[in-house]
């Protein structure tokens, strides 16, 4: 009879206790305030699942939630593929490895509020660089704080100004791990250059973009301190996304309630999504 | 202590659900080892904990949509949850 070995389970304690703390107790909190109404004072009155029936059926959520798949379907389209380009077209030894990987990692070293008043001061149509340059020497009309097409593509912009380099620090990680053997033999085989990454580069990138797919799914889904810098969610509520439409309501309106019914669809919809890809993606190594 | 969570009964009778799952799989874990791994209806790879999760995840999306489509009372969607469970169990 094989005997199994329990042990394991008290090295996984402490992480037990510690996402207890920082995400399960907060969690279960949600779940009680979005049955409840409070005025503050710690006094709750019962309500059910009105929050609920109410969050689903309003015309607000439908229109931050549209806008927060748009801008995630949008990144995610240029992201992983200009990322995969990048890395393809980095240098593999040398020099400029360094280089090349110092440079691309320098924007994601700048924190999150930090990017979204650079790019707020860069992109004002009368004092920023860009957007001074932009109207006043190439005569193009642009006006993120007036215009709702300018804001989306200067948060869009912005996106992919900070975050592109993960998909290619990812990317380049899965490429430098091909052995020089892959190569020598496609060479042989005459492959084309096209052949070469569809059947060679593109599976062993594979795991890495999944997870690179998978966070950049999952952070920008949730994003919030970059627009609301930028444009704090206008104008109007154009740039309004998911997380700055619940902030508003729970600080801004103080109706814990339905924004803890919100925060709970939200994270049904980032759960299934993950766990769809995830589970499509790492299904072919199963079986 | 616990006031500043906002226990309500019902809330709090959901989650003692969820951990008494939990707890049940821990328990068949330890007498049958190996998750009782198998490919289900679905072509994927599935042990215990995973249908627990596709049942629970899949029960809120059909109380949501419920809620959201039709609304009050929620014996329907209470009944397809619980045929959505059995089903994750014994196909999935």
């Amino acid at each position: 009879m094989k005997t199994v070995n329990h042990k394991g389970w008290y090295f996984v304690a402490p992480v037990l206790v510690l996402v207890a703390f920082n995400a399960l107790i907060p969690m279960m909190t949600v779940v009680n305030y979005s049955v409840q109404e409070t005025f503050g004072d710690n006094v709750f009155f019962w309500e059910g699942l009105t929050w609920f029936e109410q969050i689903l059926r309003s015309d607000r959520f439908h229109a931050a939630l549209g806008r927060q798949f748009m801008f995630t379907a949008l990144i995610l389209l240029i992201e992983v593929p200009l990322g995969i380009a990048i890395a393809l077209s980095m240098p593999r030894k040398g020099f400029w490895v360094p280089v090349c990987l110092v440079t691309m990692a320098l924007p994601m070293l700048i924190p999150w509020n930090v990017v979204g008043a650079m790019w707020n001061i860069f992109t004002l149509p009368d004092i920023g660089l860009l957007g001074y340059f932009l109207n006043h020497t190439l005569g193009i009309n642009y006006d993120m704080t007036q215009d709702p097409v300018a804001a989306w593509v200067t948060i869009i912009t912005m996106d992919v100004w900070h975050w592109t380099s993960l998909v290619v620090l990812l990317s380049y990680a899965g490429l430098v791990s091909i052995p020089d053997a892959y190569y020598q033999a496609a060479k042989i085989d005459g492959a084309s250059n096209w052949a070469v990454f569809r059947f060679i580069q593109l599976p062993k990138m594979k795991n890495v973009l999944t997870i690179a797919i998978l966070l950049r799914f999952m952070d920008s889904f949730n994003i919030y301190t970059e627009p609301f810098v930028l444009t704090g969610g206008g104008p109007g509520n154009s740039t309004t996304l998911l997380s700055i439409d619940l902030v508003k309501i729970a600080l801004g309106q103080f109706d814990l309630g339905p924004a803890a019914a919100m925060s709970l669809i939200y994270f049904a919809i980032t759960l299934l999504v993950s766990w769809l890809f995830y589970t499509l993606m790492t299904k072919d190594d199963q079986n | 202590m616990l006031s500043w969570m906002a226990w309500t009964w019902p809330t709090a009778l959901l989650f003692i659900g969820i951990f008494t799952a939990i707890g049940t799989l821990i328990m068949i874990e330890i007498r049958h080892p190996g998750g009782d791994e198998r490919r289900g209806v679905l072509g994927l790879t599935t042990t215990r904990g995973d249908r627990l999760f596709i049942s629970l995840l899949g029960t809120s999306y059909i109380f949501l949509a419920w809620l959201g489509l039709v609304g009050m009372p929620l014996w329907t969607p209470l009944g397809l949850s619980i045929a959505w469970g059995i089903f994750c169990f014994w196909k999935v």
